[in-house]
């Protein structure tokens, strides 16, 4: 995976390196992880069709996590695989919603996992990539915005997939629509963690790469609202309670999950595998 | 009276007539055709099988999912866990048609794999706990489902035969992933190198029982003699497994890996392998859940199944 292509160009990046590579690592983070998160449900979903289904948009995840990744080597020089594998917790830019566990135990002893906060966490998540998709589509880095094409092509399905469960599970009413509200209270409390476009926000938006976290997050409302007024469904206020993992804070379930992602790699990260 | 009870019998001897002349000539029985009970009951047992083991297959495999050691192999290993997924969903499929008459459904087949009534394959009752155990599988153990599942591709139950054909077409593509992870350990490190040795080390057993004991004389029953007098199979556990060593034996020493059984040789004459046996005892343990990983693996999908339970209710509320 060694890059060959992905030259940036000067005119495009050069006045603000670090607010690229920022917004690259973000994004790339964002989907690595949370694919992680997809692969451990592997054979513990409610139904053998979600299964399949779920494992396919993780799959779709993860590529675009390689995509973001290998867009990376070109501006930092350093393998994907590599950036994927070996940069150490500090380093991590993903939100930290995405990195907590999907529920008590391991993905192979005991794991009761949780299906309403991953319905939830997904759903929330692959809408706000959808609202930053669109304004990457329309950035300034043009390697970026052909990804972001790329990307969007595929999220139409991953937004109806999860919308569908998001929706069946709440109108269910009785137990399922109580874990659902916990599940959307559990979210919401680090959702603005995935809004947030870090320490160089600020230089990302007047370098054209992306819209402001502001202007992303009211479009999330404005596509969300009309489907939680619909199902009912009082939204809590967002917040970033468990930290700001743009800035590099993470917590001990990212320090597990890298732990065993890069297990096999660690026995020798410069062997072909 | 006693005449219509008579001529009734009558009747369902021309339909088994009927039916045997149908698989003879090479016709295809279909869900709602006519059938007789055993020819049921066996396909019934057959697939739910092979269903299921396509679902605990997943399990080992599972492990290496989140630990595969670069991009491409990750993405690669959750395709092929994923595929293994859909194998079992489509086999499921096919008996729940066939157990309909018996008003029997996936819950009914559920609770028999966890009250130990429906076996899973023994293969999938063993550890898996290196890298090279996820390259083993897909280059092995896949490889050995070719071979038996190509067995049955004209098998004389249409669902079943055409569920085989996109199954594998698709087991074709987990042997070439399987066997590029032990291609790229193969050409790599010494550590990487022993890793496979390892593995085949490991699985050696576990592959020589995975077509089966080659006659009830070794554990007491047999199925394939019901299977290929019913057109679903045509060859025996033996040939199978005598395929399997073709194949792979010579792929096994050009990798420069060494076999197991240091025993082994082809016999020219009676043109076959000449190989110790496994402990057949070893395997009734295994295929009772009495195997190394056997309890482990049904835990999780119970756990997965007690776990998401309400999920189950609250859809069948919004669907009624
Ligand atoms: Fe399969
Ligand atoms: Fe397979």
């Amino acid at each position: 995976m060694t890059n060959t292509t992905n030259e940036i160009n000067p005119s495009d990046s050069k006045n603000s390196p670090n607010a690229l590579h920022e917004l690259l690592f973000q994004l790339a983070d964002d989907d690595f992880i949370l694919a992680y998160r997809g692969s451990e449900w592997l054979g513990l979903a409610p139904f053998i069709e979600e299964d399949v289904a779920f494992s396919s948009i993780s799959q779709d995840t993860m590529g675009h996590a390689t995509m973001f990744y290998q867009l990376l080597e070109g501006v930092v020089a350093i393998n994907a695989n590599d950036l994927a594998h070996s940069r150490p917790l500090t380093e991590r830019r993903n939100a930290i919603l995405l990195e907590k566990v999907n529920g008590p135990g391991h993905y192979l002893v005991e794991p009761r996992y949780d299906w309403a906060f991953t319905v939830v966490r997904n759903y929330f998540y692959v809408t706000a990539k959808k609202v930053k998709m669109d304004a990457l589509k329309k950035g300034s880095y043009k390697p970026l915005a052909e990804a972001a094409v790329k990307v969007n092509l595929e999220l139409y399905y991953h937004i109806l997939h999860w919308k569908t469960w998001f929706t069946q599970l709440l109108k269910a009413g009785g137990e399922a629509r109580t874990r659902m509200i916990a599940a959307i209270e559990k979210v919401a409390e680090d959702m603005d963690g995935v809004f947030n476009l870090g320490l160089c926000e600020k230089e990302m938006v007047e370098s054209g790469f992306i819209e402001s976290e502001h202007s992303l997050k009211q479009q999330w409302l404005r596509l969300m609202n009309p489907i939680l007024d619909e199902l009912k469904v009082t939204l809590p206020p967002f917040a970033m309670k468990s930290g700001n993992g743009r800035a590099g804070e993470h917590t001990k379930d990212l320090e597990d999950a890298l732990s065993t992602l890069k297990e096999v790699y660690e026995l020798d990260p410069s062997a072909i595998w | 009276m006693n005449e219509k009870v008579s001529s009734q019998q009558i009747t369902d001897d021309g339909q088994y007539q009927r039916f045997i002349e149908r698989i003879q000539a090479g016709e295809k029985i279909e869900a709602d055709d006519w059938m007789p009970e055993e020819y049921r009951k066996t396909l019934i047992k057959l697939i739910s099988m092979h269903g299921i083991s396509e679902i605990m297959g997943a399990l080992p495999e599972k492990e290496w999912v989140p630990k595969a050691p670069t991009l491409r192999r990750k993405l690669g290993i959750m395709a092929k866990v994923q595929d293994e997924m859909g194998h079992g969903q489509l086999l499921l499929r096919v008996a729940e048609d066939l157990m309909k008459p018996y008003g029997k459904n996936r819950e009914n087949i559920m609770e028999d794999l966890f009250s130990g009534d429906l076996k899973f394959h023994n293969v999938f009752h063993m550890e898996a706990p290196t890298w090279g155990d996820a390259g083993l599988i897909g280059w092995l153990v896949d490889g050995a489902a070719i071979i038996s599942q190509t067995n049955m591709l004209d098998a004389s139950y249409g669902p079943y035969a055409r569920a085989l054909k996109r199954i594998c077409a698709e087991e074709v593509f987990h042997a070439q992933h399987g066997e590029s992870i032990i291609m790229a350990l193969a050409e790599g490190t010494p550590e990487q190198r022993a890793m496979i040795q390892d593995s085949i080390n490991r699985w050696w057993d576990a592959l020589l029982m995975f077509f089966g004991p080659s006659d009830a004389s070794t554990t007491g029953t047999s199925k394939q003699d019901i299977t290929i007098k019913y057109g679903i199979r045509t060859k025996t556990n033996e040939e199978l497994r005598q395929d399997f060593f073709t194949k792979y034996i010579p792929r096994m020493l050009s990798l420069g890996l060494k076999l197991p059984d240091d025993t082994m040789y082809f016999d020219t004459d009676q043109q076959k392998w000449i190989y110790q046996q496994p402990d057949w005892s070893q395997f009734k343990e295994i295929i009772k859940n009495n195997g190394p990983k056997s309890k482990d693996r049904l835990r999780l999908r119970k756990i997965s199944y007690e776990t998401n339970e309400w999920v189950r209710d609250a859809l069948s509320k919004e669907i009624s």
